[in-house]
């Protein structure tokens, strides 16, 4: 046991280094961020995440482009503008041009409704929106037969009335609004429960109509949500494969979408051809991506 | 108000009502028979069992590029922050023949691997490898948020009392985004399920081998076998009635966690 001098200049010197160098490494752990990994945890996180996304995503992207020009331009050139492909590329735009339209006047009605008005079972109809996402796009399909197919509910009615839906385009058309059904409604929301009533209220109070006040006031404040949801909306409706594919029996050149004429050239041992189809789908997917990221600036933001 | 519950009622509910209702219709003993039948039972298990294993390798691989992309500052980050988008925006029909063509043997990948002895197009491993593709946004976008709001302080903290990288990652981090990963994986677990378009072209389709549950249902549609088409979809209905449940309970649990709505 040694003895402690009561005052030792030499004891203090070295308290106070410490203290000084234990000052200093804490300002240079506040240069150095807490939250930094050491490097090799880095590049190897990243280099892994580019690996996976470069093998799943980015290799069959490419190769959708690759394989449409493998034959050659003229076989490009030839399947677009082929009259089944003509009729397949409008076909899609019909469906997709209506369901946005559609889902569209809904999504703000409903949008309206739940975000400026109080009323029971709001949550659950909030919920009943996205049903649609959860449930398979075959299934999405297979309910419309069941309704109106030949031997669904409707099926004996309509036959005798001479009213085709399903094998026709109005069964396409209520396959994909089905699908695409939450996509707009959705961006609107959450968007006008924050923006609340009040800018509504003061329109109103100064004597503008409902309908006024509507297009007024509700519309320019929610239109670049709208326009997201939109893009989107007519993203997937026109892509949509798995519903439309059950209702629309396939015939080439009637109800035939570009998603369905991709797979009857593909199983047809055509494959130059379902790729140069599926490559104007991919541009379009490109381009929806790359409006999309410029909408989202323009979105506020919570 | 009206309006929109009408038009809802029209466009959801009253069609998927009609599919319990024609379920209703079937005996129990028929609906037993049909969906314990070994091709049903088969096409069932393998579209569950692949979807899970497909939405876990996305709970990892998802985890690391969200990691890589909210903490790291690397040439073509943007660039790949957008690439993840692309399983969404993609038509399933194009990605499923994209997919074959480059797991095919004669393909970039396919090739690869078929003097390794690995088979993937035509075979389960092609089904599984369609559904990782559809389900990787999903672990990425729903956790990016959570990941990006977390509190510098936090980790902080934790550094100042002298945790490691390691500790800190498992004890401040991982927990506040738990609820946030098990809510991709979810909704990975549920797309992949009902997934169609992208799976029946690399699939191969053999009854007993690699067909899955939805390829099920429109085989039975096109025989007009529709008791059986809509026994099997009220099965799989429930399970995404249950998923969607799950995921909507995971949300309310993130919310009270994070204050913050995925």
């Amino acid at each position: 046991m040694s003895v402690v001098p009561l005052y030792d200049p030499a004891a203090e010197m070295e308290i106070g280094v410490t203290a000084a160098t234990a000052h200093a490494r804490a300002t240079q752990r506040r240069k150095v961020d807490v939250r930094d990994d050491p490097a090799w945890v880095r590049w190897t996180i990243i280099s892994v995440s580019i690996a996976f996304l470069g093998i799943f995503v980015v290799l069959p992207l490419i190769n959708v482009f690759a394989q449409a020009f493998a034959k050659g331009i003229a076989v490009y050139v030839d399947a677009l503008t082929n009259a089944e492909t003509l009729a397949a590329i409008r076909l899609t735009l019909a469906v997709a041009a209506t369901s946005v339209v559609l889902n569209g006047l809904f999504g703000l009605t409903a949008a309206w409704a739940i975000a400026k008005f109080e009323f029971r079972g709001k949550n659950f109809l909030i919920t009943l929106v996205d049903l649609p996402f959860s449930v398979s796009p075959v299934i999405a399909g297979l309910v419309f037969v069941l309704l109106f197919g030949l031997q669904g509910l409707f099926g004996p009615w309509l036959a005798a009335h001479d009213v085709k839906i399903i094998f026709a385009f109005p069964g396409i058309l209520l396959a994909t609004i089905f699908v695409t059904f939450p996509f707009i409604v959705r961006e609107l929301i959450p968007l006008m429960q924050e923006q609340g009533t009040e800018e509504e209220e003061a329109a109103v109070s100064l004597g503008a109509s409902g309908l006024r006040t509507f297009v007024r006031v509700t519309l320019p404040n929610v239109k670049w949500a709208l326009l997201y949801g939109v893009l989107i909306c007519n993203a997937r409706a026109m892509g949509e494969f798995g519903a439309v594919s059950v209702v629309s029996g396939h015939i080439r050149g009637e109800t035939n979408t570009m998603p369905l004429h991709i797979e009857a050239l593909y199983e047809g041992y055509q494959a130059a051809p379902a790729f140069a189809v599926a490559s104007l789908l991919a541009l379009l997917a490109l381009v929806t991506l790359i409006v999309k990221a410029v909408l989202e600036k323009r979105i506020p933001k919570d | 108000m009206g309006v929109s519950l009408l038009w809802l009622s029209l466009i959801v509910l009253i069609p998927l009502a009609a599919l319990f209702a024609k379920t209703a219709e079937l005996s129990a003993a028929h609906f037993i028979e049909i969906i314990t039948s070994r091709r049903v039972l088969h096409a069932l298990q393998l579209s569950f069992a692949l979807s899970f294993a497909a939405a876990a390798v996305n709970l990892v691989f998802g985890t690391l590029v969200v990691w890589a992309l909210v903490r790291y500052r690397f040439p073509g980050r943007r660039l790949f922050d957008a690439i993840v988008d692309i399983p969404f925006a993609l038509p399933t029909a194009v990605a499923g023949i994209a997919l074959t063509n480059l797991y095919a043997e004669s393909g970039w990948i396919g090739s690869l691997l078929a003097p390794l002895g690995i088979q993937v197009a035509f075979t389960p491993l092609g089904i599984f490898v369609a559904l990782v593709f559809i389900g990787l946004p999903f672990v990425v976008r729903t956790v990016q948020p959570v990941l990006e709001d977390l509190e510098k302080e936090l980790e902080e903290a934790a550094a100042s009392l002298g945790a490691s990288r390691w500790t800190i990652f498992c004890r401040v981090v991982l927990p506040s985004i738990v609820p946030a990963l098990l809510t991709g994986f979810a909704l990975a677990l549920a797309r992949a399920v009902g997934e169609y378009g992208s799976v029946i072209f690399i699939a191969g389709n053999l009854p007993n081998v690699s067909e899955i549950a939805p390829l099920l249902i429109v085989i039975r549609l096109q025989e007009f076998r529709y008791a059986d088409a809509t026994a099997i979809a009220a099965v799989m209905l429930v399970a995404s009635f249950l998923l969607l449940f799950l995921i909507n309970t995971l949300q309310r649990w993130s919310e009270g966690r994070t204050g913050k709505r995925l």
